[in-house]
């Protein structure tokens, strides 16, 4: 319950933290809102040596509209998506979404970089951004470099950052059609999705149906092919390797896989 | 106007919600100053031998005072049971989170990092994980035996025979899963030595036993320790007297002469503290197509976990509940309980009767379905009608009063049973995606059985206060709020002077302390006749002082004054006359010994929504009749009932510990073992029902179990009934969304 | 390292292991037990403290994440003259506590659900405290308990 020995350091600056970053390699690790990592550190489950706590920098938490695409620093809290009043006008998909995951204490810490560096496919922002065609900026050690979301997550916690290289941005394009839903599945409320699904005009991304986030591919297929919802929404599991767990089998996954892209959908056409 | 029975707010509550109280790990007594952490090295495989434990790795860490292991022990003796339970294991491990070593480090943070250099060699054994490999007896888990059976008995009769002259028989075999305590507070204990006395702190439900188990155990005259209860953050039986692990504490500051401090991660508490529950029910029940059950017999396979701790105790229980509200022409039951490699099972919030429970009122349910009668009307033909009480059932449990008719009509009549019933047909017609389902339970269960009595002392002194001390031991339930009442009631002192001591052996040593929801009937009843006493001596003093006959005086318990009946001039006070008692004041001692336990009883309707389409169900209304006697404080009772209700429903949709075939657990955290939580419920629909017992002269019975009791059954039967349309006869618990599913699956393919 | 936190409106200053959680800080440094840790999976609640008037878990914000700012527990909800916050008279009222081991955290975490929304139905105060696990009272009175807190908030607001 308590980490194991650790030096922390502080940085003030974007600088100063890849910086600290490069200083520390593979023994390092950033610190953001702390509600991914600590809970790992706690259980002795990851023992980096050093931690670069970068939640002071104020400069990566905002919310701006850039005209096509809005731009959210990393360090943004889940809390301060939820209550965007841009987010709620541009990406109320994201603004809902964020303001489901974890509970209010852990949405008061959690930033959106954190969790999505953190590319853990159960987590509900990972798919979001997703379905919304994001787009990340990384500063590293090279300079500064934009990632499609869809090259982001590369397996199971594993992302397309470099050692070293810092979340900075998300930039979403506003999108052309203002449908959206997000069914997120769980047993209580506070539990993480047994899936969920998220839906954005006629893009669905998945949580929790395969070591990465995913789009479900099948339903966007079907879709451009002019396919109904309901037809659609049934190739909702195509390509997904969902896991049996203490949560669900393989097997009800799908079948939820299945079951929410048909609500999702149905409730995004409700909104357009 | 008497106190008793009204609404009255707690005295307790101003600490707590001020400082937060002082529970074990908030101590900061000087005698604890500088307290060694104690952390526990615990096994991570269901089954082994210990070839060998190196503790030098950390034995040389910053901090560290010692290091102790079974080898540290006193050797058991020859000959000696083989299946008790050590302190530390020693040459076998029998469950992940069984103790293996103690570090006791200055720091409480080097701790876990001086546990995790403890090196252990472990030879894994083959593993039992469950009550089906237990059975085959592949694997035995302990000598000079050829089963794992550890304990079995019967009761009542229900062989074959007595199914005969039914039109219908139902034979089903159904899970009560295993379930974690989980109080907020997990294990604590610390303990200093003053002189040759060793002072414990322990979050325990009862010091007095603590004391005992841990006197036998370090091997120290009981005169010689003393045991404090600070204030204790729930327990639920699982902190009944102390475990192993606390004692283990105890005994490192023995071993040691060093004072410690023990406070375990909610991980370890999810292992290494009790689990409750854990049976495997096979039920027949019988009966005729117009709604009569003649036969109903129960069998139960009772998992004991690694030891038998109380796992025969509890399906003894189960056994002796077996029958539940029911007048049966034939009923019997029996169990087996058996090893395992898991967390040993002991009480957990109704220890035995939430299982008997749950077992019948499935079975009327299944009945009912079959027959294709309402599950109301086939209750209201078999319970006991209550003109027959004392009532005696087969399996021998004697219920003192109740109305079981009654609380099921106030329930459904509460409910408004008939509209919801309409409700249901209407969306059964429409075939919408939410369907609704109506569960109901009508129950019994058994309190204070464990015939031990209860102690009490009530102090007055010369300021007029008076001072309870109680055996009674509280961890949550309000007693010093409810004890007041008692003592204002019978003394006309006012709450606000009186005090309520409780959990300390120097100040109380004889007790029992609090489980099995005995406190108001057997604790409540000592302090009134305790204060009975203090009544006598002060009617014998007073009249002394005011030189009349003892028959004309009276107690105006309004102003709390003693006076000759007619003449207020002659009026005395409380303080006065404890002053005339002498320097110690007045004072009386009590020890009330019930002559039988009590049966509350009480109707659950549950109304659930279920998504078909998904599984999930949703508790949309819960209402209740939970009659235990006459009430003391409906504050309290309702409390104890909400809570009760919600651990209830919790087991019937959510909770449940699980172990993979290896018998490692996969439920060690919160995020894993999902613990309910405030979305997950509704706010409770509470119906007021006393039927008072004579069994005690409050006419009280035990409510802190019977929420459990009642709700797990009518939730349960809830979910089921909501998908009974679709050709669901049965689901497990818990009924989560995944099991639904497959249920609603499997009979949609059956047709 | 070194951290000063300000704690219920005191500066506490102290030389602290990196890892120190903040949960201990505020028990063993600023020697308020008030705050309580019931598990180690960030799932209960128990350790809610308020950081910069938001409800936090300090199980899982380091001492060095709150250097700086300022920390409030249940200990410094009553006013410098004892009188009783709100929620305290509420949860009293209500009898919203039966052990008392999660109630500060629960007040905590209802008194910031409070200041970001003020009029909650029973439904938003019962997903505003998802995070919040208590086992004794079934939640029923603690829901009761912030609603009238609310309720209280609401008409000392108009009355002001």
């Amino acid at each position: 319950m308590i980490p194991a020995p650790f030096s922390y350091r502080r940085a003030g600056t974007v600088e100063e933290a890849l910086a600290l970053a490069a200083g520390a390699g593979d023994d390092g690790k950033y610190l953001a809102g702390g509600h991914s990592l600590l809970p790992l550190m706690k259980l002795r489950f990851a023992v980096p040596e050093v931690l670069i706590d970068i939640g002071r920098l104020a400069e990566l938490s905002y919310v701006r509209d850039e005209g096509s695409h809005v731009a959210i620093g990393a360090l943004t809290r889940h809390h301060d998506l939820e209550h965007s009043a841009l987010l709620a006008a541009e990406l109320p998909l994201l603004a809902h979404a964020a303001g489901r995951v974890g509970d209010p204490q852990v949405r008061h810490r959690g930033t959106i970089g954190g969790s999505i560096a953190h590319g853990d496919a159960a987590s509900d922002l990972p798919a979001v951004v997703l379905a919304l065609d994001a787009t990340f900026v990384a500063l590293g050690p090279s300079g500064s470099r934009e990632i499609a979301a869809t090259e982001f997550f590369s397996g199971l916690f594993e992302t397309a950052l470099e050692p070293g290289e810092l979340l900075t941005e998300i930039r979403i394009p506003k999108p052309a059609q203002r449908g959206w839903s997000f069914q997120k599945f769980t047993k209580r409320a506070i539990d993480w999705a047994i899936v969920g699904v998220a839906v954005q005009g006629n893009q669905v991304a998945l949580v929790n149906m395969g070591p990465v986030p995913m789009r479900a591919a099948g339903v966007e297929r079907a879709l451009a092919a002019g396919a109904g919802p309901a037809d659609a929404a049934a190739r909702a599991a195509e390509g997904t390797s969902p896991v049996a767990d203490l949560g669900a089998s393989t097997g009800y996954r799908e079948h939820l896989a299945q079951v929410l892209t048909t609500r999702a959908l149905a409730e995004a056409a409700s909104r357009n | 106007m008497s106190i008793m029975g009204t609404r009255v707010l707690r005295t307790e509550d101003p600490r707590l919600l001020t400082d937060g109280g002082v529970y074990t790990d908030d101590l900061r007594l000087p005698e604890l100053a500088g307290a060694a952490h104690v952390t526990f090295v615990r096994s991570p495989i269901a089954h082994a031998r210990i070839t060998g434990i190196d503790t030098s790795g950390a034995a040389g860490q910053p901090g560290v005072v010692a290091v102790l292991t079974a080898a540290d022990l006193p050797a058991p003796p020859e000959g000696g049971d083989p299946t008790t339970e050590p302190l530390l294991a020693g040459d076998r491990v029998r469950y992940v989170g069984e103790p293996v070593a103690l570090v006791l480090t200055e720091g409480r943070y080097q701790g876990e990092d001086a546990a995790e250099l403890v090196s252990v060699d472990y030879d894994p054994l083959p593993a039992v994980p469950a009550i089906e490999a237990s059975l085959t007896g592949e694997t035995l888990l302990f000598p000079g035996t050829d089963n794992n059976v550890l304990g079995a008995g019967t009761a009542g009769e229900g062989d074959d025979a007595s199914f005969d002259g039914c039109d219908v028989v139902i034979e089903r075999t159904v899970v009560n899963q295993r379930l974690a305590p989980v109080p907020l507070e997990p294990r604590a204990l610390a303990a200093a030595w003053t002189g040759d006395r060793l002072t414990i702190w322990s979050s325990t439900q009862n010091p007095q036993l603590a004391r005992g188990a841990i006197a036998g155990a370090v091997g120290l005259d009981p005169a010689l320790i003393r045991v404090i209860a600070p204030d204790v953050g729930g327990g639920f039986g699982a902190k009944v007297a102390v475990d192993r692990d606390a004692i283990a504490v105890a005994w490192a500051a023995r071993h040691t002469g060093h004072a410690v401090r023990w406070i375990e991660s909610r991980s370890e508490n999810l292992v290494g503290m009790v689990h409750g529950r854990g049976q495997r029910q096979t039920y027949k029940i019988g009966g005729t197509r117009d709604g009569r059950v003649l036969a109903y017999r129960l069998d139960v396979v009772q998992d004991c976990g690694a030891f038998n701790r109380l796992g025969a105790f509890l399906a003894q229980l189960t056994v002796l509940m077996a029958a539940g509200v029911y007048d049966l022409a034939h009923a019997g039951a029996s169990f087996r309980a058996v090893a395992t490699n898991t967390t040993p099972i002991a009480a957990y919030r109704g220890a035995g009767r939430p299982e008997a429970a749950a077992a019948i009122e499935r079975a009327i349910d299944d009945f009912a379905a079959e027959i294709g009668m309402d599950p109301a009307e086939v209750r209201r033909i078999n319970v006991v009608p209550p003109d027959k009480f004392p009532f005696t059932t087969a399996t021998g449990a004697t219920y003192d009063t109740g109305d079981y008719a009654a609380g099921l009509e106030r329930v459904l009549s509460a409910a408004g049973y008939p509209a919801l019933r309409a409700e249901q047909a209407r969306r059964r017609k429409s075939g919408d995606t939410v369907q609704v389902g109506l569960g109901m339970s009508v129950y019994v269960e058994i309190t204070a059985g464990d015939m031990g009595g209860e102690t009490a002392r009530v102090v007055v002194d010369a300021a007029g206060a008076a001072t309870v001390f109680t055996g009674s031991s509280a961890h949550g339930q309000g007693h010093h709020t409810a004890w007041a009442m008692l003592v204002e009631d019978e003394l006309g002192i006012p709450m606000d002077q009186i005090t309520v001591v409780h959990g300390d052996t120097d100040a109380i040593p004889e007790a029992i302390g609090t489980f099995g929801s005995r406190s108001l009937q057997l604790g409540g009843t000592a302090v009134v006749q305790a204060a009975g006493e203090v009544k006598d001596q002060a009617r014998r003093l007073a009249a002394e002082m005011i030189e009349a006959a003892e028959a004309d005086l009276k107690l105006n318990t309004a102003s709390g004054t003693w006076q000759v009946r007619g003449d207020p001039a002659t009026a005395l006070g409380w303080g006065q006359i404890a002053q005339r008692a002498g320097p110690d004041g007045l004072a009386a001692d009590a020890r009330f010994d019930a002559s039988a336990p009590t049966f509350p009883f009480g109707a659950h309707l549950a109304v659930v929504e279920v998504d078909t389409e998904t599984g999930k169900a949703r508790l949309v209304r819960h209402v209740t009749v939970d009659d235990a006697g006459r009430i003391l404080n409906p504050v309290l009772a309702e409390g104890q009932r909400h809570g009760g209700i919600a651990q209830g429903v919790a087991q019937a949709l959510l909770e449940e510990v699980r172990y993979d075939v290896d018998g490692n657990p996969l439920t060690s955290t919160l995020v894993d073992y999902a613990a309910i939580t405030a979305p997950e419920l509704p706010s409770f629909e509470l119906v007021a029902s006393e039927t008072p017992t004579s069994i005690n002269p409050l006419g009280a019975k035990g409510i802190g179990e019977a929420g459990t009791i009642g709700s797990t059954p009518a939730v349960l039967n809830a979910v089921i009934d909501a998908v009974s349309h679709l050709g669901v006869r049965h689901i497990d618990m818990p009924a989560t969304p995944e099991r639904v599913w497959a249920a609603i699956s499997e009979a949609r393919a059956g047709r | 390292m070194k951290v000063a936190i300000s704690v219920n409106g005191k500066q506490v200053e102290a030389e602290v292991e990196d890892r120190l959680l903040l949960a201990h800080f505020v028990r063993e440094v600023a020697g308020l037990t008030a705050t309580n840790i019931g598990c180690d999976t960030t799932s209960c609640g128990a350790c809610t403290v308020l950081l910069d008037g938001e409800s936090v878990k300090s199980c899982t914000v380091l001492a060095a994440q709150a250097d700086g700012r300022a920390v409030t527990t249940c200990e410094g909800l009553a006013g410098a003259d004892g009188s009783w916050h709100a929620m305290q008279r509420a949860f009293h009222a209500e009898h919203g506590l039966q052990c008392g081991f999660c109630t500060p955290g629960m007040m905590m975490a209802a008194v910031s659900l409070l200041a970001e929304n003020p009029d909650p139905t029973e439904e938003e105060v019962r997903t505003g405290l998802e995070g919040n696990i208590c086992r004794c009272t079934g939640y029923h009175n603690i829901v009761r308990a912030v609603l009238a807190a609310a309720r209280d908030g609401r008409a000392a607001q108009e009355a002001s």
